[in-house]
């Protein structure tokens, strides 16, 4: 015992290095797991004000092309507002909000590490919660991870645990979306069934099948296949609608039949 | 307090800020990300307790990552900086004299000096980070480019705030 205190305090500065690499390391591993990173929560309300004293004043210098964004979100909205509402049958005329948005504005963003997140000025006094659907005016932008008071974090689309359900917009074909860590304008299309077709420019819209976004979000646009070695399935290359590295404002999408739904599914494994 | 004491604070906070608010979100030709407080590692006093020389290159490294989300690299290669430092320190200048509590600057290792210090361990910060990053030895050669580019880069921001600090202090 006495020897290991001695070799311990011989070689301190050794020690004490291997135990706080041996501690970042962990936090490093730790933030390599979706569910753990659902689980810690790095938001804060302090790093988050000092983020959204800078937007403050970034903001003004880009306040034009902020206008024109928002206008196109405008008209757009005027031409879909069908979307948000549930309409179980058309005889009967049901109509409820199935969706409800909050507005918010980003205050950080990074695109170039292989996880990438976004700090938005919403958190759950604004009713944020975990696992909500975050998207741009352009198209689909990731998933709240954390909340606090006033801010909320979002794994946006390039992170390497996002994957996402889409669909092809022209025949209805089920896909998965992921990023490969490489581009922050390109992500993957995987698990296209091989006898699918797939030309550059074609739409790839949300599956509405995970709770998370509603039917039809635009997610991006088909840039590239390629030829299958795989016998059943294809991939193909897709160009993000949404533009990282110019967000700005963003909607927190918040499902009001999400507990109904998730009640139905436990029941059914009960 | 302490003069010196006051005078790396403002520059701790200095340089922090400039790193979270200004280079962590400038990313050059899309993918070289300069990391300027290092210079803050560099410059601590070559006499310092090493026990606090390890926690300060940890809590540096852990601050940033605090701002930038991405718990644990920063931290990770910032003390493994540290760690190193007395190495290269005692490996370039065996013969410089120090003086209780000097900083190694460009005033007392001369420009030359200074810029092989300093790139050998922003080399060794980056070259960590950027394999902790990939998490992965696929691309061993092409990493090993990045990171001697990014090194490179941030080694010439590093160097004209260090001439803009010891400017300052000859003023003074």
């Amino acid at each position: 015992m006495q020897n290991l205190l001695l070799f311990i305090r011989k070689h301190w500065f050794v020690v004490l290095f291997l135990l706080l690499e041996t501690g970042s390391l962990m936090l490093v591993a730790n933030s390599y797991s979706y569910h753990r990173s659902l689980a810690f929560n790095t938001v804060n309300d302090f790093t988050g004000g000092i983020f959204s004293t800078v937007s403050n004043i970034t903001d003004y210098l880009v306040l034009k092309e902020a206008n024109e964004s928002l206008l196109e979100k405008n008209a757009a909205l005027l031409n879909e507002q069908q979307n948000s509402f549930l309409i179980t049958d058309t005889g009967f005329a049901y109509k409820d909000t199935l969706y409800k948005y909050i507005s918010a504005h980003v205050v950080s963003i990074s695109v170039n590490h292989p996880s990438n997140f976004i700090m938005i000025n919403k958190g759950s006094l604004h009713g944020v919660k975990k696992e909500m659907g975050v998207i741009s005016n352009q198209g689909v932008a990731g998933i709240v991870i954390g909340v606090s008071k006033h801010y909320s974090l979002v794994m946006s689309l390039l992170h390497h645990n996002t994957r996402i359900s889409g669909r092809i917009k022209k025949n209805n074909f089920l896909v998965n979306i992921i990023w490969d860590t490489d581009d922050y304008r390109f992500g993957n299309i995987l698990d296209v069934p091989s006898h699918v077709e797939l030309y550059p420019g074609d739409t790839i819209v949300t599956s509405g099948k995970s709770m998370i976004f509603p039917e039809g979000l635009i997610i991006g646009f088909v840039e590239s296949s390629t030829e299958n070695s795989n016998v059943d399935f294809k991939k193909g290359i897709l160009k993000f609608a949404t533009n990282f590295k110019s967000l700005q404002d963003v909607y927190v999408i918040e499902n009001l039949m999400k507990e109904e739904q998730q009640n139905l599914l436990k029941q059914s494994n009960e | 307090m302490n003069s010196r004491v006051v005078k790396n604070s403002i520059r701790f906070v200095l340089l922090v800020l400039l790193q979270v608010l200004f280079f962590s979100n400038m990313h050059l030709w899309g993918y070289v990300t300069l990391y300027p407080y290092l210079l803050f590692l560099l410059l601590l006093r070559v006499d310092i307790n090493k026990t606090n020389l390890l926690l300060l290159g940890f809590f540096t490294g852990l601050v940033i990552d605090f701002f930038q989300n991405t718990m644990g690299m920063q931290a990770a290669a910032s003390t493994l900086l540290v760690f190193a430092r007395p190495a290269v320190l005692n490996f370039y200048f065996k013969k410089v004299e120090f003086a209780p509590r000097e900083e190694p600057g460009i005033s007392k290792l001369g420009f030359t000096g200074f810029l092989k210090y300093a790139f050998t361990l922003v080399f060794i910060h980056n070259i960590f980070l950027f394999f902790l990053e990939v998490f992965s030895l696929a691309d061993f050669f092409a990493t090993i480019e990045r990171a001697l580019l990014n090194s490179v880069v941030t080694l010439i921001l590093i160097m004209i705030l260090e001439m803009l600090f010891s400017r300052k202090k000859k003023g003074l």
